[in-house]
């Protein structure tokens, strides 16, 4: 159950550090690189939520017998 | 007690969300997506046992099988249903989620169908 838990720091922690990373680039001018931390920060964090997600189903498929 | 855990998760999950709204709302959505799927999870070894209780008792009154699968079914089509709904509402889609309602309303529907059969039949059966 705990390992789950991390994961929403996991996940916030990134968020926070993208957007910093974001407004430090934004601000000294590469405003490409910016958007590619933004990318990468939402590939990287989308990547653990479709893993929890199907997990979600998995667990759903087997409780409610839903073949 | 496990509901303090939960509430806790929530409300921390929840100020993490709000952190996150303005710069990175897209992240901020998936927070919330995973917390839901988390508390999910930790409730479900519960869930499956009351659904244990509920397949005894069937058996016991030697009710035919089929009704509490479907039963079983529908309200696990609910509950997914519900969650893609719930996600597309906070993230603002209402219009994809209720696209999402009505499919889970129709996939219901068609599931359903056979114990509507079942229940007219028994219907003609009893007419003099």
């Amino acid at each position: 159950m705990n390992i789950n838990v991390d994961l929403i720091f996991k996940i916030a922690a990134i968020g926070i550090l993208v957007s910093v990373l974001n407004l430090v680039l934004k601000h000294s001018g590469r405003e490409e690189q910016a958007m590619m931390t933004t990318l990468v920060g939402i590939v990287v964090v989308l990547f653990m939520v479709i893993q929890l997600i199907s997990n979600l189903f998995s667990t759903v498929k087997t409780m409610f017998q839903l073949y | 007690m496990e509901i303090f855990k939960i509430v806790a998760l929530g409300i921390v999950a929840t100020i993490l969300t709000i952190v996150l709204k303005n710069q990175k709302p897209e992240i901020s959505i998936q927070i919330s997506i995973a917390t839901g799927i988390i508390i999910f999870i930790f409730i479900a070894t519960k869930l499956a046992s009351v659904l244990e209780v509920l397949n005894m008792f069937a058996q016991k009154i030697n009710m035919d099988v089929v009704y509490i699968t479907t039963i079983f079914k529908i309200v696990g089509i609910a509950y997914i249903a519900e969650f893609g709904a719930q996600v597309c509402k906070d993230a603002g889609e209402t219009a994809i989620a209720s696209k999402i309602e009505l499919a889970g309303k129709v996939l219901i529907m068609v599931l359903s169908v056979p114990i509507l059969l079942a229940l007219f039949h028994l219907i003609v059966q009893l007419m003099p």
